[in-house]
């Protein structure tokens, strides 16, 4: 048992987190040419298109391993990937509404 | 060790066809795939479904397990027989989609955890900096609140001496970031797997879960609590102490709010930038009528309450 009394401070990802292509590729253990297919493909943004390196918004980690799981899991090609990713988070962000909607409805 | 029964797992007949199992897969993984899947066991139900399918998809190992007989319950304590799978040879070249780490001890007595360093997508440069690793954690909702620090204890596969896997543990001190929600992912910079010589070790990911609690759930960055009340408390809009993960507040409640109403309390849920909120759902729980008081009173609120809650009904 390896056991390290150090304090680690951690970041959130999604939160003010920047990964550079080397880094978001690193990340996945996937090959840069791979992520650059995804931001051909229209799933992933840079923040700047123009600039070098590319730069990505945390979020993107969690999107681009979604797409791995399905594509290895499910066995989708990388569009069917992206459909359901984008669905996911579609109902996720609907489930959130629902929830504030019903704050505001009376004697729901 | 359990005996797992395969062809229930997937739901199939033991005669099926391999192009019925493969639809049967297929369809089970797309239900509880742990990124789809809105089920609570949706991680174990993959798992144990993606070691079925790995056995019954290929016909060698098919027809190994299925040498062992029919007599076997699922769950029924297990060993195999000595010497159970001689004569037949396994071609094939590791496990595509399953970490095989991740099997039961009875695939593992069956077939032998066999360590699969391919990965599919690992980087083929000569970067020799160490891998990034990822790991999921389950974290109480008081720590999203407070930033506390957890101890942490991660396990993960080495190739020992021997060439045969071993299971190493470590612990790690971790400051939960305050904030962080469901879901979320948060790195530990320098606790992936170490470099080579000189270079840095890769990244640690973490992806937060909660823990389940007595009376919060959680959306998001959203807390919900079901909050028990008395039909005289909602009726006349009374000062009700309400329990938050950061202390009781009092709540007064809007007069004549009926139940099942919810009621917001503003950025009193995870403080994530922005925060999210409480939700209070308001529950009326009737006293019973078991003392001559208690129902003497209800007989008095008949008697002179008109209220009829069907009229919407026509009854």
């Amino acid at each position: 048992m390896i056991v390290n009394q150090n304090i680690i401070d951690a970041v959130i990802v999604e939160e003010g987190v920047e990964l550079t292509l080397d880094e978001l590729s690193r990340a996945c253990a996937v090959n840069a040419e791979w992520i650059v297919t995804l931001v051909d493909e229209g799933i992933l943004e840079p923040l700047d298109i123009a600039a070098n390196p590319w730069r990505f918004n945390g979020i993107c980690l969690r999107r681009v391993r979604i797409i791995q799981h399905l594509q290895q899991d499910l066995e989708v090609n990388l569009a069917g990937a992206a459909l359901a990713l984008q669905l996911l988070e579609e109902i996720d962000s609907l489930q959130l509404r629902i929830t504030a909607l019903e704050a505001h409805v009376k004697g729901s | 060790m359990e005996f797992k029964d395969y062809y229930k797992i997937m739901g199939v007949a033991r005669d099926a066809t391999q192009d019925e199992i493969k639809r049967a897969y297929r369809k089970l993984a797309r239900k509880y795939h742990p990124d789809v899947s809105k089920e609570p066991d949706a991680e174990v139900r993959f798992k144990e479904i993606g070691e079925a399918y790995e056995v019954l998809k290929d016909p060698e190992k098919r027809a190994a397990y299925d040498q062992l007989g029919t007599s076997w319950q699922s769950g029924q304590e297990f060993q195999p027989p000595p010497g159970w799978n001689q004569g037949f040879e396994f071609h094939d070249g590791g496990f595509a989609h399953a970490d095989a780490s991740q099997f039961s001890s009875f695939f593992e007595a069956l077939f032998g955890n066999r360590f699969n360093t391919n990965r599919r997508y690992r980087d083929e440069g000569f970067d020799m900096r160490g891998n990034d690793t990822h790991a999921k954690i389950s974290i109480d909702i008081q720590d999203a609140y407070l930033g506390s620090v957890r101890t942490i204890t991660l396990q993960h596969t080495e190739l020992g001496p021997d060439g045969r896997p071993q299971v190493k543990t470590r612990k790690l001190n971790v400051r939960i970031p305050k904030g962080v929600h469901q879901g979320q992912l948060i790195r530990l910079a320098g606790q992936g797997s170490p470099g080579i010589g000189k270079h840095n070790a890769g990244d640690l990911y973490l992806e937060i879960a909660f823990n389940p609690h007595p009376f919060y759930k959680i959306e998001g960055k959203d807390v919900l609590l079901e909050l028990p009340v008395t039909p005289w408390e909602l009726a006349l809009g009374r000062v009700v102490k309400v329990p938050t993960p950061t202390g009781m507040v009092d709540l007064k409640l809007p007069p004549g709010t009926q139940s099942g109403r919810k009621l917001r309390l503003k950025e009193r849920g995870i403080p994530s930038k922005p925060p999210g909120d409480l939700y209070v759902i308001l529950q009326i729980v009737l006293p019973s009528a078991d003392s001559e008081q208690a129902k003497g009173l209800y007989e008095e609120m008949e008697r002179k309450l008109a209220f009829n809650p069907r009229s919407k009904l026509g009854v």
